[in-house]
């Protein structure tokens, strides 16, 4: 593995830049989370966020609209963009020489937004066209209703909003959401690739230095539903989303659980793959991934599969889930440590894949977990641990969402 | 970087891109077999027997090939194609001589029966899970319209029937025709030690028999018209249009792909402004396909069903004063920045140096470096992209319409 750097530099204002110089490649990225997630939306206009992330980009500083999406051109530079739960993120991946001036243009986007009343129709046209589209992807349906039950709201939220909020939403409320929420204190910006920080942290001080932080606003959480939910569809497949408590980033467990649900669901002779498609032959696609909001944690299974074999495929599953708790083994655990290892070094090829990562370790660590760091977390393993783990923590109290033609059974839970 | 290559007696090529500084290596088998090289009868058998490769071999079960390639911490896969079969995997360098000893052994697999049941009924779950996704075989239903009878129209997974009218006899019938070595490449990428893969490679495939398995391909007649395939319960109308473009041997390839990245790359192009900026519609693209001996070109528009009529006139109007006026210097300019940044983003993945090296091979027996390939780009006219534009013009094309509405006409 290559030795890392990672630096930081915290502004006055609560903004936080991060970088890891990566000197061999010849590209950069940048991912700059706002802290003006879906959460914050309110109630009754789930998706401002996601609205006000469309409309940013069309016009700010000395752009309008289509000046806007040719100087991001002229850079070279895929530009990303998306309203999660927390943040509004925006990123890109360019040629090194190209990251100052892609800087200098998401400040525009984040302080200097005009917000056309003109355009508002256009905008809210998009946000309507994304929620369509959710509709007719069925594994993400089904896993938006499952994270929705899992997590209740606005941890479990789903950032598009509706048909109905979409319609309610503003362009008062468009800029009252902007005023509010695109803040600098909490404003995370991950660097990664060829740069020179001292240049990043100079400009990005002179863009970002003299905005003022503002108020956090106050978020309350309802408790999740959980439980069991089917969702009657006629499609061809049963879409299968099981779900249990997981372990947050920050948590000291995170490592132990990280290693139980790689044995269920990494690799080709995981369990889940093995049991369920390679024995069985009962699905295409399977998997089981641990996924965390800041203070709470699911790990979500996902299956597809004709309805005539959606019972069998749910049962094998969730028979999987339990004989977990029995334990893993240590050639289980040995495959695992080494699927992880080649996974982190290959990352070092991806300065859009660092610049991603470093930005979600500050969001939720308050700090870098380095390479080096994680290695030795996982290197740290032993089965005894992960086993004493899994003995107090099994797999229990699931969650079921499916949709498809038949709904299916869980045992030990009620459906609602 | 440092390019070598090396020819077995028995016609097998191995290729490397060597990168002394690279901390992972990739390797991948690269086989000229794909869907055009099936008959309606075995339609899926490619695909059916990429996914029988890691099925076993006379020295490995399927558990012990999935074992070994976890073991080894490789990140592996394996694609079919139209004219093509990939099998894939990167690790540390430290393994390199296991997985190409794997990889290998892999590459003359066995083809029980008891596995080739179970992995048929994995298929037929696979071919139903596309089923259920946008555009609902719409993709498959434009390539047979299009191509009409020639083998291009076949679907790379077959059908349920197809797949399942599959025996191991004709999948074994199949293999001696395409899997011969002189029909396949072993490319590799980042940190090689040629030498050892060179000797590697010889004990592990030098003994496999050569036989002729050259694709003589025939020229389709491609198709015009509209057609619909309805679904009711889906959300959004999917439109597909396929045109003739460049094929792999056209000199004007690259030409024919800038000029779908100004047509349809996912910003800053005619298809952006004219669709995902108005909120007309939720994705729009326009994307080259080369084959051997033809090509074709794909348009797609997903939108809110009530705006679709007025989106296929709106697909039209663009693509029409794309060619009668042309592009202009600036979105040239534009392009070729996109296309630059793409390229070195890529260069740096030694997973996709691996492709690039393989593809090159597939298509034209050639290697150009990521910066021999942007120079190509850079060094591109106007008038090159604009006489590609009048060449493919997409002004005549296949129509695919699925959704909601089956009242939709032609433009």
């Amino acid at each position: 593995m290559k030795q890392q750097t990672i630096l930081t530099h915290q502004f006055a204002n609560g903004l936080t830049l991060i970088g890891q110089p990566m000197p061999w490649l010849q590209s950069a990225a940048f991912a700059l989370s706002v802290p003006a997630g879906s959460r914050y939306d309110d109630k009754e206009k789930i998706g401002t966020a996601n609205f006000l992330c469309e409309m940013v980009q069309r016009g700010c500083g000395d752009y309008d609209s289509r000046q806007f999406v040719e100087a991001l051109q002229m850079l070279g530079v895929d530009f990303s963009s998306s309203a999660g739960n927390y943040h509004t993120h925006f990123g890109g991946a360019l040629i090194a020489s190209e990251l100052l001036p892609a800087l200098r243009i998401a400040a525009d986007v984040l302080r200097r937004p005009h917000l056309p009343e003109n355009q508002l129709e256009e905008g809210r046209m998009v946000c309507l066209q994304e929620i369509a589209a959710t509709q007719d992807d069925l594994p993400q349906k089904a896993m938006a209703r499952m994270k929705a039950r899992f997590y209740g709201d606005p941890d479990g939220r789903d950032s598009d909003g509706t048909i109905e909020s979409i319609q309610s939403i503003t362009l008062e409320d468009l800029q009252t959401a902007h005023q509010r929420f695109y803040r600098p204190d909490g404003l995370i910006i991950a660097v990664a690739g060829q740069f020179d920080f001292n240049a990043v942290v100079d400009e990005v001080g002179k863009l970002f230095d003299d905005w003022q932080s503002k108020p956090s606003p106050e978020v309350v959480q309802t408790p999740p539903a959980k439980g069991v939910e089917h969702i009657p569809f006629e499609s061809e497949q049963t879409h299968i989303v099981v779900g249990f408590k997981g372990c947050t980033y920050s948590d000291e467990n995170y490592y132990l659980n990280r290693c139980a649900i790689g044995v269920l669901s990494d690799g080709f002779s995981s369990r889940l793959f093995t049991e369920v498609r390679e024995k069985r032959g009962l699905c295409y696609s399977i998997s089981a991934s641990n996924h965390s909001v800041k203070y709470s944690a699911g790990v979500f299974c996902y299956s597809g599969t004709t309805a005539a074999r959606a019972q069998e495929t749910l049962d094998v599953i969730v028979e999987q889930l339990r004989e977990l708790s029995a334990g893993v083994t240590e050639a289980e655990l040995k495959r695992l440590k080494i699927q992880i290892r080649s996974g982190l070094v290959s990352q070092q090829e991806s300065c859009r894949a660092r610049a991603n990562a470093i930005n979600s370790n500050w969001f939720h660590l308050g700090r870098i977990r380095t390479l080096d760091e994680i290695l030795d977390n996982i290197n740290s393993m032993t089965v005894e641990k992960v086993n004493d783990y899994l003995s107090q923590h099994p797999p229990s109290d699931f969650s079921l969402v499916t949709l498809g033609s038949k709904s299916l059974t869980l045992r030990d839970v009620e459906t609602v | 970087m440092n390019y070598r290559t090396h020819t077995l007696d028995n016609g097998l090529k191995i290729l490397a891109q060597i990168n002394d500084h690279a901390h992972t290596s990739a390797f991948g088998f690269f086989v000229r077999a794909g869907s055009r090289d099936e008959t309606s009868e075995i339609s899926g058998v490619s695909h059916f027997l990429e996914h029988m490769v890691f099925k076993g071999t006379p020295n490995r079960s399927a558990a012990d090939v999935n074992l070994q390639l976890d073991e080894m911490g490789s990140h592996s896969n394996a694609r079919t194609g139209e004219e093509s079969t990939i099998y894939h995997a990167s690790v540390l360098p430290e393994f390199q001589s296991n997985v190409v000893e794997l990889l290998s052994d892999i590459m003359r697999p066995s083809l029980r029966l008891e596995d080739f049941e179970t992995e048929k009924k994995v298929i037929i779950e696979e071919i139903m899970m596309y089923a259920d996704q946008p555009p609902y075989g719409g993709f498959e239903k434009i390539m047979d319209a299009f191509f009409g009878d020639h083998p291009l129209g076949q679907s790379v997974l077959g059908t349920v029937d197809s797949v399942t009218g599959l025996t191991p006899e004709a999948m074994h019938d199949y293999f001696r025709t395409r899997y011969s070595p002189s029909n396949m490449a072993l490319a590799a990428a980042g940190k090689i030690d040629f030498d050892a893969l060179v000797a590697d490679t010889e004990q592990r495939c030098g003994h496999w028999e050569n036989f002729e398995a050259a694709r003589e391909p025939t020229a389709p007649k491609f198709n015009s018209g509209f057609q619909t395939l309805h679904k009711p319960n889906a959300h959004q109308q999917y439109i597909l249009q396929l045109s003739p473009g460049a094929s792999i041997e056209s000199a004007d390839r690259f030409a024919a792909r800038v000029a779908a990245t100004i047509l349809g790359d996912d910003a800053g192009s005619r298809f952006y402004w004219e669709f995902l900026d108005s909120g007309l519609a939720e994705s729009a693209g326009v994307g080259a396909n080369e084959f051997q001996g033809c090509g074709s070109v794909m348009a797609v528009v997903c939108c809110d069903p009530d705006e679709a009529q007025n989106n296929l006139a709106r697909i039209k109007n663009v693509l029409h004063k794309a060619v009668e006026d042309g592009v202009t210097e600036k979105e040239l300019t534009m392009a070729k920045k996109r296309i630059a940044s793409h390229i070195l983003l890529a260069s740096e993945r030694t997973e996709t140096l691996m492709f690039s090296v393989g593809t090159q091979w597939l298509n034209r027996q050639e290697f150009r470096t990521p910066q021999e390939i942007a120079d190509v780009y850079q060094n591109m006219t106007l008038d090159e992209v604009n006489a590609a534009l009048k060449k493919y013009p997409m002004q005549d094309p296949m129509t695919i319409v699925v959704g909601p509405r089956d009242d939709l006409v032609p433009a």
